[in-house]
């Protein structure tokens, strides 16, 4: 195996706990084939699962999903992450939150809430998100800082809405919002689908970042705002998950144990489900969780290059979803023999009459769809 | 410096026995502490005041003229909000 010598605690246990979704979210990263994995752990082997990753030294856990409001044991789990000394976050979208739902939260010792967003545009926000949900979504915001918690919101900025960025931020302040973390989609899954209704122009980038620099001098003292500018645009592969098998170890809602929650579409790597082994073992010996550590696996260009620690080679899906190979560059690098498909990506972006087929929603009856159609896979490049 | 430190809103500071060291929390992020700074923020519990803590670290460590080392801690921790420094006299 290529794993590196000394493999450190994870820091992170991502808890997906369910694919279920209310919302539809055109950008969701959940697979494309989520339909199919219905079977979801129960409440006793979350207890579990929560009970080896703390034994393993992992400090944060996140609760997500699908909306993992739709869990009704997510109080019970919450309450036993919080007294194994986890710092507990639940990453909601809101929708099913309620007075009483959240007062059992604060009982249950959660520390932290962060509440996504589509937009400050009701209706762009109902047409992204297929619900109407944008009233609710500020109700809970109010809810949520009523409660002492601290506030981070997080909303996924493209094409369609990064022209609102400045209403988004003023939103965010109007709220409450200690943190915001305006996060460009990225281009997996349901966002690979829909990519070409999704990416922004440059200069559409441009504006955005120049309005968010001008709220950033204006709220210094009240509010952070992160801005995440896209791989695609910025033609520099990110340190995906911060290493493989470095920080995160994510379990889905059937069970299965991955080093980032995209890595399940990789072909030919087996990952390991929670019901069948202890997360040690997932964590310190599974040939998933091993296979991309460090740097061992890497051909060229990445073998080759000065950069290959920072980025680690950037991010193994997209390598797998745009060159049709895990192991290559990512495609973003423009080392990469196939950069040619981002550059491509970038100037159709450019394009005001270009072609794009209508947007894809997430939802279980697309799911089936698409993995219907994807008996035999092919890059979506 | 003057007052009664505690810790900032949103922060837990906790042992962790895998890491071998004191950390702070927040959200979805973590400070590993070295042994000085976990000894100084252990004690940051809202009821000592500076002058206490000093005290408290001296006689646990058999040592005098902390003031200093630790002052410089604390205004650390408090630019980065870790610690709030609570300088009103307490009813």
């Amino acid at each position: 195996m290529n794993a590196p010598a000394k493999i450190g605690p994870p820091m992170w246990l991502l808890a997906e706990v369910t694919y279920r979704c209310p919302l539809h979210c055109v950008f969701c990263y959940n697979p494309v084939d989520f339909a199919k994995h219905e079977t979801e752990l129960s409440t006793d082997d979350w207890l579990r699962v929560l009970r080896e990753g703390r034994e393993l030294g992992a400090v944060q856990c996140g609760f997500s999903g699908g909306e993992p409001l739709l869990r009704d044991d997510l109080e019970i789990l919450i309450g036993e992450a919080r007294r194994l000394g986890y710092y507990t976050n639940l990453i909601t979208s809101g929708v099913g939150l309620t007075e009483a739902r959240l007062d059992a939260f604060k009982a249950a010792g959660l520390d932290h809430i962060q509440l996504s967003f589509q937009d400050s545009t009701k209706e762009i926000n109902d047409f992204l998100t297929h619900t109407r949900t944008f009233d609710l979504k500020q109700k809970v915001g109010e809810m949520i800082k009523a409660r002492g918690w601290p506030m981070v919101m997080n909303v996924v900025i493209h094409r369609l809405n990064i022209d609102h960025i400045g209403r988004i931020i003023e939103m965010a302040d109007a709220l409450g919002a200690e943190y915001i973390e305006l996060a460009n989609a990225q281009y997996y899954s349901w966002a690979l689908l829909n990519r070409d209704q999704l990416m922004p122009s440059r200069e559409q980038l441009r504006r955005a970042e120049a309005v968010t620099n001008e709220w950033k001098a204006k709220l210094a003292e009240r509010m952070r705002i992160l801005f995440v500018v896209p791989d695609y645009h910025e033609g520099k592969p990110k340190k995906c998950m911060n290493g493989w098998g470095n920080v995160f170890l994510t379990v889905t809602p059937d069970g299965t144990a991955l080093p980032c929650h995209t890595a399940r579409m990789l072909p030919g790597l087996s990952f390991p489900n929670v019901r069948d082994s202890s997360l040690r073992e997932i964590w310190y010996d599974s040939e998933g969780f091993n296979h991309y550590r460090g740097t061992g696996w890497m051909k060229k260009p990445c073998r080759d290059c000065d950069h290959k620690e920072e980025d680690l080679g950037g991010c193994r899906c997209q390598a797998y979803l745009l060159a049709g190979d895990a192991d290559a560059a990512d495609p973003v690098c423009p080392k990469s023999p196939h950069h040619e498909i981002v550059s491509n990506a970038l100037e159709n972006a450019e394009k005001p009459d270009r072609q794009a087929q209508p947007l894809i929603f997430r939802d279980p009856k697309e799911s089936r769809r698409l993995t219907e159609e994807a008996k035999t896979p092919e890059p979506a490049a | 410096m003057d007052g009664t430190p505690r810790l900032g809103h949103g922060f837990r500071f906790q042992w962790e026995p895998v890491q071998q060291c004191h950390v702070l929390l927040y959200p979805e992020g973590m400070i590993k502490l070295n042994q000085s700074g976990g000894e100084i923020l252990a004690r940051c519990d809202g009821q000592r005041d500076i002058a206490a803590i000093v005290a408290d670290l001296e006689a646990a460590f058999s040592a005098s003229g902390l003031r200093g080392d630790v002052e410089a801690f604390l205004a650390m921790a408090i630019e980065k909000r870790w610690l709030k420094l609570e300088t009103e006299a307490r009813p």
